[in-house]
């Protein structure tokens, strides 16, 4: 945040977006381990060694082996050989292999680097969105993404909410909002109500495997066809050759915004050229069929918040894939705007309206001003949660589109004698049967007192955190004994795995990097300490109070403790702190006329308005005159 | 969660020592945000039950809490604050998730008095007690009896045609009759109920005991028509 607005930080290259692109590097001469490499650079290894390299990885986090067989169909990447059942899967890169979380590990290093190049200062904290119809698994591989990456996880916040606090920051409203947000891999549309700054969603559907990838593998696979059968050649035997020609299916695609017109233009490699004109209208109608997929979850979210599409007073456009004509024409549609005189709105970037949403989340978060103080995001769960009763039906326990934090208490209790643990099998989703809903974790309530069968009363607390994530607690109500609850989730790391995943901070790129933030930070602290020991030769420091002259020197000595650390955040917040309490020493010390322009402020801030005549490498320090 | 507002315990607030009772979310001297408090969901807006309520005052307050308890306002607190910030807003949601809706709130004002609705009775002796799940209840209401068996039927041969690739128009349209039929019918008990609440509201315990029954059943009845209209719109919509 810049004051009262969001500004995206670019990265290295001076792009703003980094490409969910992760690679790994070829094996360094000294045969060490190779690195990995993330985003824009890393495009042309997609095409010249695509076996080390995985793209959209967003679409395997909180996956089961079954799914993730599924969604690799539609991508080169391979599975790695030895993976078990009921284990996190594995992708194969070169010759190693990564979970998914791993390899959005990579990326949010990647993302926290740029951030810290920023700034001049580490950066230990972060806000991440996910779509809004992620479930517990896929929130929670989110999360445990985010600890390898070495971020403390404030808050998981759902996409489409922050493109609506995005939108909402200039604009005082007051209304119902729909998001429509069509990304990459998945589709969340969700309804807002708008009131005094507080954005409280009313419902939230979507699907986590449709997006703008669907309609490249569409495209790629048409053209792939044609150059088999117009000229004999199955590229679909060299990925990277499939990779090309999915590059030229994005352009493609992205021409087709706004041009009539795009062309296949591919030089194959026995020398013949596969050359194709698409019209618009030819694309259009073969992506229809994606396209229509949006209809269905959008007409629920206005069932379940129980409104028509005439009660929506804005739509908001999220995602590289709402600039095709053919999407806003469908979203007119679908919410009648035209025939109300209503535009979608798009004035702000569909590829970065989520993460300047995201930064008034961590805004509101961080107390930082006043504008986000009046601030608040009331978010619901998109699934409903339940448990397994007898017989395989599920026993709603939360409902969907319940507002967040959420909890629900149930009672359990033993079928035989002594029994000394109850399992519980939690799901998410809204059918009947719970082998038809998404298996979330098996929570085994251990340590209930020896009873008759049926006399334990178990009270299990359920409660839906801010995150969207599951957490349980359970007490045996007649022995007053809290239940110890082993989790097994269904498809996710463990904490010790995660553990041992976290990323090492810096590989030697960035040992420099750091070295530098180190020794900055280590002259600083010097550059005051030398002002303070010259302090009680100044006759000001007599005007000092007797506990004033104590903080300072317990401040200094702090400093002189940390600086021999290799701690850059302890340095610099030490170095703040003895600014901080020689502020008033500051002021004494400097000529009425001055000391008046400038109470109020450290000396830092001080010696930087001093007039440019007058040079000190800190306010305390003598000035040199030019 | 279910102990009544009068049965309120004394505590002594965690973080100034001055008592207050249990039910407060926050200490009424110093501020400070408390553990979940005991009392009702009604409590928790600083109402005593009743059915009657004025939804935009429920909004208002239910905005109120939400800025001073909700886990965003807490993400630079210690570690306990947290943990009640988020039991407290759960329970605020759970709270106003209740009340704003009619049947729920109906129907919990009920579980509060302690009256039994015929869909807990029901359930069996499993692992799980009371387990929530929406079944309709199994005994039909007398007065619709015949309807619902001829409805059934209708449902039945609508569902064969359609699997058979037919359509009948004209049974389509008598569908279409019944469902209205039945709207109608449910709308006649949301007349009831509110009276009903008038009732409970106004009365003193004996009036409020005579109208917890009339209420309960009236849910059941609601609940097996809304079942029906459902059933129809669903065999309709396909």
């Amino acid at each position: 945040m810049q004051g009262d607005a969001p500004v995206v930080i670019p990265g290295v290259d001076g792009s703003n977006l980094v490409p969910s692109v992760v690679a790994l590097d070829p094996i360094p001469a000294d045969g060490g381990r190779p690195t990995i490499t993330v985003g824009n650079t890393v495009r042309k290894a997609l095409i010249e060694t695509p076996e080390r390299v995985i793209y959209s990885v967003k679409r395997l986090m909180g996956r089961d082996l079954q799914e993730i067989q599924d969604e690799l169909k539609l991508f080169h990447f391979q599975l790695a050989n030895d993976v078990e059942a009921g284990e996190v899967p594995c992708i194969q890169l070169g010759e190693m292999k990564f979970t998914p979380p791993e390899i959005s590990a990579y990326i949010l290093r990647q993302l926290k680097r740029n951030a810290e190049r920023f700034f001049g200062a580490q950066v230990t904290q972060a806000v991440i969105t996910v779509p809004a119809y992620f479930n517990d698994a896929q929130r929670q591989a989110t999360k445990d993404a985010g600890r390898m990456a070495g971020l403390d996880v404030l808050r998981l916040v759902n996409e489409p909410t922050a493109a609506a606090l995005a939108y909402g920051l200039d604009r005082a409203k007051t209304g119902t909002i729909a998001v429509y947000d069509l990304g990459g891999g998945t589709f969340d549309i969700s309804i807002l109500k708008l009131q005094d700054g507080i954005f409280e969603v009313q419902s939230t559907n979507g699907d986590t495997h449709l997006g703008g990838d669907d309609i490249d593998n569409l495209m790629m696979a048409i053209a792939l066809n044609e150059i088999r059968d117009e000229h004999g050649v199955d590229l679909r035997l060299q990925p990277g050759a499939v990779q090309a020609v999915r590059k030229a299916a994005i352009e493609a695609k992205i021409k087709l915004s706004t041009d009539a017109v795009a062309y296949f233009d591919i030089e194959l490699v026995n020398g013949g050229r596969y050359q194709r004109e698409i019209p618009r209208a030819i694309f259009e109608q073969l992506i229809a069929p994606i396209l229509e997929r949006t209809a269905g979850p959008c007409k629920r979210a206005l069932a379940d918040a129980g409104i028509t599409p005439e009660q929506i007073d804005e739509v908001v456009l999220v995602g590289g894939s709402t600039r095709i004509p053919a999407v806003r024409l469908l979203v007119d549609d679908l919410f009648h705007l035209a025939a109300r005189g209503k535009k979608p709105h798009i004035e702000l970037n569909p590829d970065e309206v989520v993460a300047l949403g995201a930064a008034v989340q961590a805004g509101i978060l961080a107390g930082a001003s006043k504008t986000t103080d009046e601030m608040l995001l009331l978010d619901v769960t998109p699934l409903s949660l339940g448990i397994e009763a007898l017989g395989g039906t599920v026993a709603r326990i939360i409902q969907r589109n319940s507002t967040i934090p959420a909890s629900a208490t149930e009672y359990f209790t033993t079928g035989v004698d002594g029994q000394a643990n109850v399992a519980i099998h939690v799901v998410q989703g809204e059918r009947e049967l719970a082998t038809d809903c998404r298996s979330l974790a098996r929570f085994d309530l251990k340590g209930i007192p020896p009873m008759s069968a049926g006399l334990p009363r178990i009270e299990v607390k359920f409660l839906i955190d801010a995150d969207g994530i599951l957490h349980v607690s359970a007490l045996e109500q007649r022995s007053g004994k809290a239940a110890q609850i082993e989790v097994k989730p269904t498809y996710g790391l463990t904490d010790a795995q995660v553990e041992g995943m976290i990323l090492d901070s810096f590989d030697h790129a960035e040992e420099d990097f750091a070295k530098s933030l180190l020794i900055q930070a280590r002259n600083e602290a010097e550059t005051i300490l030398a002002a303070v020991e010259r302090a009680p030769q100044n006759p000001a420091w007599k005007q000092l109070r007797g506990e004033e002259q104590a903080a300072i020197e317990a401040a200094r000595d702090r400093l002189v403790q940390v600086k021999q650390s290799d701690d850059t955040v302890q340095i610099h917040e030490a170095t703040l702190a003895l600014d901080q309490a020689t502020r008033h020493f500051a002021e004494l010390m400097m000529d009425a006329a001055v000391s008046t322009a400038l109470r109020g402020k450290t000396m830092n801030a001080a010696g930087e308005e001093l007039d440019e005549n007058v040079s000190a490498p800190h306010a305390m320090a003598p000035a040199e005159f030019k | 969660m279910f102990k009544v507002l009068d049965s309120a315990v004394p505590v002594a607030c965690w973080s100034c020592s001055v008592g207050h009772n249990d039910s407060t979310l926050f200490c009424p001297y110093c501020s400070k945000i408390q553990p979940p408090p005991g009392g009702d969901y009604f409590s928790v807006f600083g109402l005593k039950p009743k059915l009657n309520l004025d939804l935009h005052a429920l909004e208002a307050e239910f905005h109120r809490l939400s800025r001073k308890l909700h886990p965003d306002r807490f993400a630079r607190a210690e570690e306990n604050e947290k943990q009640w910030s988020l039991a407290d807003t759960a329970l605020l949601n759970d709270a106003y998730r209740t009340l704003k809706d009619p049947l729920r709130r109906t129907e919990y004002l009920l579980k509060l008095m302690g009256a039994k609705l015929e869909a807990e009775a029901n359930h069996d002796a499993s692992p799980q007690l009371g387990a929530q799940g929406r079944k309709a209840p199994s005994r039909v209401p007398a007065d619709l009896l015949e309807k619902v068996f001829e409805l059934n039927m209708q449902l039945e041969e609508m569902r064969a045609a359609r699997k058979a690739g037919a359509k009948d128009p004209a049974l389509e349209a008598e569908l279409a009759e019944d469902k209205k039929r039945f709207d109608g019918l449910l709308g006649a008990v949301d007349v009831d109920l509110r009276a009903e609440w008038k009732a409970w509201d106004e009365g003193g315990a004996v009036e409020r005991e005579a109208a917890q029954k009339r209420m309960a059943a009236l849910l059941d009845r609601r609940r097996y028509l809304s079942n029906l209209v459902r059933d129809v719109n669903e065999t309709l919509g396909a």
